[in-house]
């Protein structure tokens, strides 16, 4: 019961609370370029969410097995020719950010291939924007807060599983998705407007953003108001002591 | 269009071609580390080290460079000394480096690096792109502080840390929280479109 409480609230917290766009800045190039229209916004987002969800499966398998202090794989393939102590010291998490840069290119290589071959008509809608997915910060970001959650954390019931990584990458793109399309929204309405000279394109769109940041902010809190609500009283007295563990939202 | 030469690319960085405020490149690392100036600072540091290796280094391989494939050895040439200054920033900055948290790994994907390696350094010499490099990460920290500074003194009246206006001002901490940084930069990068516009659109966009 816990556990699923968990990926809700993870998947709750990636999607509005800590959005992406609004709370980490993260994808902000394609939530001013490709803003315009909604349909653009929409393709986008679901491109990014696609692309978000492989590239964190991928790099939390890399992560867990291979990358991290001790990782099962790399004490085996340090075991054949170290003594076992030294190769359970072997910690291969410098390689980490190179890992993830090439698991990001091969997901969105894979999905141009699939898109090509299957969708031709979604394909030719993306257009240049697929391939610059592979500079999206949204997604190398979503590989980095997995690895922050797997290396360096001491207790081992404490780390992220699979389902708990996918939940997260999985619903921060359903969180970029709605930012961008919000933002997409607004921008058609607001090409009718008479906005000052100076104020036309980027810099309105980013005051516009401001004020939906203001509005997302109305949703801080609510992960410790439902982890309350959804946690039997036995349970919460048993975590009291590492009830702060949780993804650090301001207390209420 | 002639290849400019070095001193120009140095110029054309800061100001002229500001990679934030003309090219709107780099904004998840703009607006996310601006709450405070020492940030600011640090991430402007970190991305000059970064810029001018990155630039010395494809400027170093470019006849080698295969158009298909060129992407990929930016990105990995980019990747490696992001490593680099990651590590050296948790060695001797740890608190800076816990504050900027996921944002310097974030400079792999930051779109000014990977822009200048491939209009700069792919076609001109190591002198040129270290010019180059340069001058777009001096513009680049230039936008950062300004942001910084607004945010800051207006978030919490002081700058890097000190107190600068009276212990009166009332905090504007929605200055310091993530709107601050949309509402900031939207009327920074307006004033910057009407002071370029007053002076007769000398400059291109």
């Amino acid at each position: 019961m816990t556990y699923f409480v968990d990926i809700l609230l993870i998947a709750l917290g990636a999607a509005l609370i800590n959005n992406f766009v609004f709370y980490y800045f993260v994808g902000i190039c394609p939530f001013i370029g490709v803003s315009r229209r909604v349909e653009m916004a929409f393709g986008m987002g679901c491109a990014v969410t696609f692309v978000m969800t492989i590239a964190a499966a991928i790099s939390w398998t890399m992560t867990r097995f291979v990358l991290m202090p001790g990782a099962p794989l790399t004490r085996w393939a340090a075991g054949l020719w170290l003594d076992p102590q030294a190769a359970a010291g072997v910690d291969l998490s410098i390689l980490s950010y190179i890992v993830y840069i090439f698991a990001i290119a091969a997901s969105v290589q894979f999905v141009e291939m699939y898109l090509r071959r299957f969708l031709p008509l979604l394909y030719r809608s993306f257009g240049v924007f697929l391939p610059l997915i592979t500079t999206n910060c949204a997604i190398l970001f979503a590989c980095l807060t997995i690895m922050s959650r797997l290396v360096g954390v001491d207790d081992p019931a404490a780390r992220w599983d699979l389902a708990q990584a996918l939940a997260l990458a999985l619903f921060g793109g359903v969180g970029f998705t709605l930012a961008i399309v919000i933002m997409a929204g607004i921008r058609e309405e607001l090409e009718a407007c008479d906005v000052p000279a100076p104020f036309r394109g980027v810099p309105i769109a980013l005051v516009v953003g401001g004020i939906l940041a203001m509005a997302f902010m109305g949703f801080t809190g609510v992960d410790n108001g439902l982890k309350t609500a959804l946690t039997p009283p036995a349970a919460i007295v048993a975590q009291a002591p590492q009830a702060d563990s949780g993804n650090g939202a301001s207390t209420p | 269009m002639s290849t400019p030469s070095a001193a120009q690319r140095f110029v054309r960085g800061i100001l002229p071609e500001n990679p934030v405020y003309r090219q709107m490149l780099g904004l998840c690392a703009t607006l996310a580390v601006t709450n405070n100036l020492k940030s600011a600072v640090t991430m402007g540091a970190a991305v000059l080290f970064v810029l001018v290796c990155a630039n010395l280094m494809v400027s170093l391989i470019r006849h080698w460079l295969t158009p298909h494939l060129r992407i990929v050895i930016f990105t990995l040439t980019i990747a490696t000394f992001v490593t680099v200054a990651d590590r050296l920033l948790a060695a001797f900055l740890y608190p800076m480096s816990k504050a900027l948290g996921p944002y310097i790994p974030l400079i792999i994907v930051n779109c000014i690096i990977i822009c200048r390696c491939e209009v700069c350094a792919a076609k001109q010499g190591p002198l040129t792109a270290v010019a180059d490099a340069l001058g777009q990460s001096l513009g680049f920290a230039l936008a950062l502080v300004s942001l910084a500074a607004v945010r800051e003194i207006l978030g919490t009246g002081m700058w890097f840390g000190f107190r600068v206006l009276p212990a009166a001002w009332p905090d504007w901490v929605i200055m310091v929280l993530p709107p601050g940084a949309f509402l900031t930069f939207g009327l920074l990068l307006g004033l910057a479109n009407w002071i370029s516009a007053r002076r007769g659109g000398k400059e291109e966009a």
